[in-house]
């Protein structure tokens, strides 16, 4: 069964349009994605489906109901981890999470349950009675996630869950996340502009780019229609085109001053590319190769890097 | 604006509590201010009679009640507006997502706030003792205290409908100059309406606060301008009239980033 389901979803904010038109399903018990740059409408997309923003025109349903119909059908079935922190740093922990449970209305035996449940979940235990505002940014993103766990919602809904965190505690957060997915068997839906997380953690990518979804597969499927290796070369100036010549080069993208081909075996194949270089009087400044990653997918698709379009901002 | 959920009523109403009694040094404050108005005013008009003024009464007498009122109406917009810090520091979204009507969300912020802005006032009258006031009659003091109700309800009101129209806290400070300085000096608290040049007093007569004070003056002291009825009938009113506004306006604020 679907639980989430969009169709031709619009929003927009005057005559721009933040989120243009996107379709997309998730299953349930999927963790699905939505990657791309900042400004893509991320976070626009999920606003709407947790009710916070209204649609302008299009379906969704969220838990098998319509979002724009059944608004507080959608809240109970739903949780939600923001973007920016969005705790009461003059309560403690254990507050937070009970101010929650008690505005979902949970009953006092099952509040407590839950509340052992996910705070054992998060490793936020010890730490329960004391105020959030002496909480590290770590352990906050931790007891937002317990919050939005507390009500054992149908889907859980993540705005960039680890924007601002150490590698570390990434890490952490991502197994959290693992687990709940598996033990709590909750559906999630996240949004992020980092490759590695959208590739570590979930089932099926959505790649969104200026309010469209230009791609939606499982990351190992995305990464294969590159089909290759990508070896990226920055030039002194702007004239890769060259490249195309080369026999073996199976796609040439052209992005600032760089430029990135696509092609087999690629450790074997920077040799001759260099020597085809300096035969032309190219001068190359740097080369890098990389295996086929998220970026490469996203490079494809838009024509630029998530960090060049996020600069670009 | 859908069903009332006790238990969020409940929960907002004890998380005001909380925030408040942990930032206790605030509070005292926001009572101090009151205090001297009370202390300093009132010792030197000690002697004052201003026409208008209700027979048989000092100056002090006079003012205990304006200056409860002054507390109720500054502590219960601080209440209404509070969400913009909610809206600033996130947790107005955390509120807002959750299955809780509306309608809920504002009768918690009204409890929560209103139940601070009674425990202030209720420590004014106390330390006013001091000062020598007496209470009027133990019926008198319920009167009162039903008007300290409507009061702080109707000023929560008006914070809400602000705070719901704002985008950050930016406009607070321009709220409490131009709207409750205003509300505060056209209603009676300091000195008789009659005193004030005739372009002014529509002003007065429209504002909810002045029916406030007489009404607590009253209840406080047993001297009043207009008949009880009237004052109830119109803070009524316009308590009823402010808090749907604010209810209205608060269902579609915007949540903030």
């Amino acid at each position: 069964m679907d639980v989430i389901q969009v169709k031709n979803l619009v929003k927009k904010f005057k005559n721009f349009a933040a989120v243009d038109n996107i379709s997309f399903n998730v299953e349930e018990g999927e963790l699905f994605g939505l990657l791309g740059p900042n400004g893509a409408g991320k976070t626009t997309t999920i606003k709407m489906l947790t009710t916070l923003l209204p649609i302008t025109s299009g379906y969704a349903s969220v838990a098998g109901f319509e979002v724009s119909k059944h608004r507080n059908d959608v809240r109970q079935n739903i949780g939600m981890v923001f973007q920016e922190p969005a705790l009461d740093k003059q309560l403690t922990g254990k507050e937070n999470l009970d101010f929650h449970a008690r505005m979902y209305g949970l009953k006092k035996e099952v509040r407590r349950k839950r509340l052992t449940e996910v705070l054992n979940l998060v490793e936020l235990t010890d730490k329960q009675n004391e105020l959030v505002e002496t909480y590290s940014g770590g352990m906050q993103r931790r007891l937002e996630i317990a919050r939005g766990l507390m009500h054992s919602p149908t889907v859980l809904f993540l705005d960039e869950p680890t924007l601002g965190l150490d590698a570390q505690t990434r890490r952490r957060i991502w197994e959290y996340i693992q687990q709940l997915n598996e033990t709590q068997k909750t559906t999630v839906l996240l949004t992020t502009h980092y490759m590695e997380e959208a590739d570590y953690l979930c089932h099926r990518v959505g790649i969104m780019d200026k309010g469209k979804i230009v791609a939606i597969d499982t990351p190992r499927n995305l990464k294969n229609t590159i089909g290759a290796d990508v070896v990226t070369l920055e030039l002194e100036h702007k004239d890769g085109n060259a490249f195309r010549k080369l026999p073996f080069v199976k796609e040439l993208v052209e992005h600032g001053a760089s430029i990135s081909v696509s092609l087999n075996n690629g450790e074997h194949q920077i040799p001759p590319l260099m020597e085809f270089a300096q035969s032309r009087g190219i001068k190359v400044k740097s080369v890098e190769l990389h295996k086929p990653s998220l970026e490469d997918v996203f490079l494809r698709y838009t024509g630029t890097t998530i960090r060049e379009r996020d600069n670009a901002e | 604006m859908g069903p009332i959920s006790t238990q969020a009523i409940y929960i907002l109403w004890i998380r005001e509590i909380k925030r408040t009694w942990r930032a206790k040094s605030r509070v005292v404050g926001t009572i101090i201010m009151p205090l001297f108005f009370l202390v300093f005013l009132g010792s030197g008009f000690r002697r004052a009679s201003l026409p208008g003024m209700p027979k048989g009464i000092d100056y002090i007498t006079f003012l205990i009640p304006g200056i409860t009122g002054m507390s109720l109406l500054f502590r219960s917009m601080f209440g209404g507006l509070q969400v913009l810090w909610d809206k600033q520091f996130g947790f107005l979204k955390e509120i807002m997502v959750t299955p809780v009507s509306r309608l809920s969300i504002v009768l918690g912020r009204i409890a929560g706030s209103s139940t601070i802005a009674l425990i202030q006032s209720f420590m004014i009258l106390f330390l006013s003792t001091l000062l020598g006031f007496r209470f009027a009659s133990v019926m008198g003091l319920f009167v009162a205290t039903a008007f300290m109700i409507l009061i702080a309800t109707t000023f929560i009101g008006f914070g809400l409908s602000f705070a719901s129209k704002m985008k950050d806290a930016h406009g607070f400070q321009l709220i409490m100059n131009f709207v409750v300085f205003p509300i505060f000096f056209l209603s009676g608290a300091l000195y008789p309406v009659e005193g004030l040049p005739r372009f002014l007093k529509p002003f007065v007569y429209i504002n909810p606060l002045t029916y406030g004070i007489d009404g607590l003056r009253k209840g406080l002291v047993a001297a009043s301008t207009f008949p009880l009825w009237l004052d109830f009938a119109v803070l009524s009113f316009f308590c009823i009239t402010i808090v749907t506004i604010g209810s209205l306006l608060f269902e579609t604020s915007d949540v903030g980033q």
